[in-house]
């Protein structure tokens, strides 16, 4: 990363989400990166930006639309790229056209002069790389805004050569791993359709069974199914819906419907409330087994002490299916990814064995392959080897801010922070540094509403209300407040809205209308 | 692709490529050369003087760290003279430097003792005027030993050049240089990010960790290498594991994602593992709260309930939520529990996120 000319941020904050992935972007601002930062708070990385454009919550494809307007309109576009590994630039130039100054500075709040000088150092620089974050995916047009930036990334060429391309950071730690290895509705693992005759027989002669065409329900799905009644038990391995899924009141009544419950956990937490049967899970010291990185590497995590209970997940779901009447025995974790490696080609070399040497990054189709570096040299995944623009049009957040609900929420990390914070806020240290939730106000909102610096203060949605105590930063736009989800004892996702990207089912953690109030305890 | 240049290390042909440093072709190739102020993470600083290497031609011994490795040069790096200088170096610096190796943290995991030990330095060739400062434990993770502080500015250049937080500096010149924060004010989060970065970086007992300060030294311990399970970066650490007890996290520095570098969550998040709060017996629902069970009745309980909506209501009202938070190998025994023992592709990610 270090040789980057330039970073293009969206939608990311490393320096908090991302530490590790941040010395690496430091390392190449050191080495004199210029930097455009596209964040509508005032992030580490946007105060030293050469350009920030400080956007409206949900205009991304706006503004995306803009900066390719003013890269077409002045030729600044990769035209030797486009001829020979693109197609569709035509639909994305009639469509931009809708884009001029005036409307995407009314739907972005950039002004022009960082939008011309954000088009111009991406498009013109040698090797420009786009690190994008949660603030583009999860957005009710989250899959969108990600094609919009593939948008922007083809037109410069920008894309396809060492220290270009387009890196997307998410959340979690193993995210990658637990996407990739088929917990998922309408994929059996490694990305391998349930609607594919050939991938069920497959599955089916391993596992001895016969799987069912139609994808299942997604977690939503589920949830709404409770709500109805129709749905009757789950199984909720090591996660906590209850505090960290948004618009937490339908959630509660989700689990508090569903006839039986079991959650497998580390502490109590807001979902293990709701259980008939809690099983103690084991942390990371506890077992062996592999995590998945934001950059597809797979590595061993290695068992330092016993399980605290006696027994790790894994071995418990095998004895609970086993029970059950499906037997399942495997002498180690070792065992199971022999499995995996059997069933799934992206992870078809992977085994623990190798993996003593180091992690590996898929795909990794057998034995002797060495793994893959990059990806997106081959990104051109569409038959026709070439790949597509699309048009897209400025769609906005589901709720915006009106008379009743002023501002808008963004929600988000803190880097001494994760998740649900079960398990920092028990580490020593972190709890006494960051004790609590509290809200970042702009200092023009905070006089405006006549709110000082620690004041505790009622932050309400259309779904619920929160009492914290405000931060009064400059962070924070004037706007825009900001929280995050860490804290038990105050849940920031019962203020956060149903919606969700359709395609991707990501919710809009980023943004919802609130009404922030000044709050005397004794009231 | 780069060409392959020649340079001779004590008589040994070896190869190495344009701008690499004399030092950086010596580790390359397993040739061992004692430093103190260098880290692979940091600018190269030639500082301490223990790289010194002799260079054919040149009359005076160079800083291999500072020095570019050139065609057909001729090193050496281990002789009677280079000994004689580099055991100098040592005992001036244990000149003003407690020698309390047998109470000191950093025993066993320390350049300073370690170089001492090597070259039989002794500890009082120059008598002279000590350090006797306090010891400063003004936050939650960090402890300083000023005492024991060899001025090697490793903690200040990584926290100001990786880091770039510009939490500490070195104060001034001289016999009263030390490496401290801003008006000597406490490590806070209004100035630090408590990394610990400096930390890992510090090669004597100066600068350790404070909440595994007495737990356990580097001889006593197991160091049990592992992926950090916080964010999605993947940052490799050894695990410190006394007495069936997480201690501390140590950093790898050939962790390839981030080379011995950690954040707040990855160096000190780790207590939670022994936390009171841990669930450690299943527990299932009694009137308004809960009651302990074995094993054995709790997964019985659990799987004849699940049979027996199964049997009423069939599979595909059945679900399981699977965790970004657990391995690979547990995310794929439920998604295949789900489609084998239940029945049903109900199985999703919690959040996608
Ligand atoms: S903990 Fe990190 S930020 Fe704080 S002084 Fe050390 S290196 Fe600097
Ligand atoms: S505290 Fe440690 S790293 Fe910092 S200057 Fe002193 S000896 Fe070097
Ligand atoms: S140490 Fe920090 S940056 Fe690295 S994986 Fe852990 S949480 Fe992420």
């Amino acid at each position: 990363m270090p040789e980057i000319d330039t970073i293009f941020l969206f939608g990311s904050n490393p320096t908090e989400a991302h530490p590790i992935v941040s010395l690496h972007l430091k390392k190449a601002l050191r080495n004199g990166a210029k930097l455009i930062v596209t964040d509508p708070r005032k992030t580490w990385m946007a105060e030293r930006a050469d350009v920030w454009m400080n956007l409206k919550p949900g205009s991304n494809i706006a503004l995306l639309n803009g900066l390719i307007k003013v890269i077409l309109d002045n030729g600044w576009e990769n035209k030797e790229f486009i001829a020979a590994r693109t197609e569709n630039l035509d639909e994305l130039r009639e469509k931009v056209q809708e884009y001029d100054f005036d409307r995407v500075e009314q739907l972005t709040g950039v002004s022009r002069d960082k939008i011309i000088e954000a088009a111009r150092m991406y498009s013109q620089a040698d090797k420009a790389m786009i690190v994008y974050g949660l603030g583009v995916t999860e957005h009710r047009t989250g899959t969108e805004n990600a094609m919009a930036i593939a948008n922007l990334a083809l037109v410069c060429g920008q894309i396809g050569r060492p220290s270009t391309g387009i890196m997307a950071l998410r959340g979690q730690n193993n995210v990658q791993g637990a996407t990739d290895l088929g917990p998922l509705p309408a994929t059996l693992p490694g990305y391998q359709s349930v609607m594919d005759e050939k991938v069920r027989k497959k599955f089916g002669d391993a596992w001895n069974v016969t799987i069912k065409k139609e994808p299942g329900l997604k977690s939503v799905e589920m949830l709404d199914e409770c709500v109805k009644g129709t749905f009757k038990g789950i199984f909720i391995l090591g996660e906590d819906p209850a505090q960290t899924d948004p618009d937490l009141y339908h959630v509660r009544k989700a689990l508090e419907s569903v006839d039986f419950l079991v959650v497998q956990e580390l502490f109590h937490t807001e979902t293990t409330r709701f259980a008939d049967v809690i099983l103690p899970g084991a942390s990371f010291a506890e077992k062996d087994g592999t995590f998945t990185n934001g950059e597809r590497r797979i590595q061993r995590v290695r068992k330092a002490i016993e399980p605290l209970a006696g027994m790790a997940e894994w071995e418990v779901l095998c004895k609970i299916s086993t029970l059950m009447g499906y037997p399942m025995d495997y002498k180690n974790p070792a065992a199971i990814m022999d499995e995996i490696a059997s069933l799934v080609p992206i992870y078809g070399g992977i085994s623990y064995e190798r993996l003593e040497k180091g992690g590996i990054q898929w795909p990794c189709p057998d034995k002797n392959h060495p793994g893959t570096t990059t990806l997106f040299t081959d990104l051109f995944a569409k038959s026709s080897g070439l790949a597509s623009f699309m048009a897209l049009d400025h769609i906005g957040s589901g709720e915006v801010a009106d008379e009743s609900y002023p501002l808008v929420l963004i929600t988000g990390r803190i880097r001494e922070h994760y998740n649900n914070g079960s398990m920092t806020r028990r580490s020593k240290g972190i709890d006494v540094i960051v004790p609590a939730e509290r809200v970042e106000i702009s200092p023009e909102d905070a006089e405006l509403l006549g709110i000082k610096d620690r004041n505790w203060v009622k932050v309400s949605s259309r779904r619920g209300e929160v009492k914290v105590r405000a931060k009064v930063t400059n962070r924070s736009q004037k706007g825009n407040v900001f929280m995050t989800f860490h804290h038990q004892s105050a849940l920031t996702n019962d203020l956060t809205s149903e919606h969700r990207c359709p395609i991707a089912g990501t919710p809009e953690y980023k943004s919802c209308a609130v009404r922030v109030e000044k709050f005397t305890e004794a009231a | 692709m780069d060409q392959k240049l020649n340079m001779k290390i004590n008589g040994r042909e070896v190869h190495f490529l344009r701008g690499q440093t004399v030092l950086e072709v010596c580790r390359e190739h397993e040739i061992y050369v004692p430093t103190m102020c260098h880290d692979e993470r940091l600018q190269p600083y030639g500082a301490c003087r223990l790289c010194i290497v002799e260079v054919a031609g040149v009359p005076k011994p160079l800083t291999s760290c500072t020095t570019p490795a050139t065609e057909n040069m001729v090193v050496t790096t281990e002789s009677p003279r280079l000994t004689r200088l580099r055991k100098t170096i040592i005992e001036l610096l244990l000149s003003n430097h407690p020698n309390d190796c047998m109470c000191c943290e950093a025993s066993g995991n320390c350049d300073l003792q370690e170089m001492a030990y090597l070259y039989g330095a002794s500890l009082d060739r120059f008598p002279g005027e000590k350090w006797a400062l306090p010891i400063k434990e003004d936050n939650p993770f960090i402890t300083f030993e000023p005492n024991k502080c060899i001025v090697c500015g490793r903690c200040t250049r990584i926290c100001n050049e990786v880091v770039m937080a510009g939490t500490i500096d070195m104060t001034s010149r001289g016999f009263t240089a030390m490496p401290d924060t801003a008006f000597s004010k406490p490590r806070s989060l209004q100035n630090c990010e408590f990394c610990g970065q400096c930390v890992s970086a510090c090669p004597t007992g100066a600068l350790t960790n404070r909440k595994s300060r007495g737990l356990g030294r580097s001889a006593e311990v197991e160091k049990v290498k592992t992926t950090c399970a916080y964010c999605g970066t993947g940052c490799n650490f050894f695990l410190m594991v006394k007495d069936g007890k997480v201690i501390g996290v140590e950093s790898d520095y050939n962790a390839p994602v981030n080379q011995g570098n950690l954040c707040i969550k990855g160096r000190y998040g780790y207590d939670f593992i022994h936390s009171k709060d841990r669930i450690t017996t299943p527990l299932i629902k009694e009137g308004d709260g809960f009651r302990e069970a074995s094993w054995d009745e709790a997964l019985e309980l659990v799987a004849s309930q699940f049979k027996q909506i199964i049997k009423e209501h069939g599979p595909d009202t059945v679900g399981g939520f699977s965790s970004s938070r657990c391995t690979n190998e547990e995310n794929y025994i439920l998604a295949k529990w789900i489609r084998t023992a239940v029945g049903t592709n109900n199985v999703d990610n919690c959040a996608r996120v």
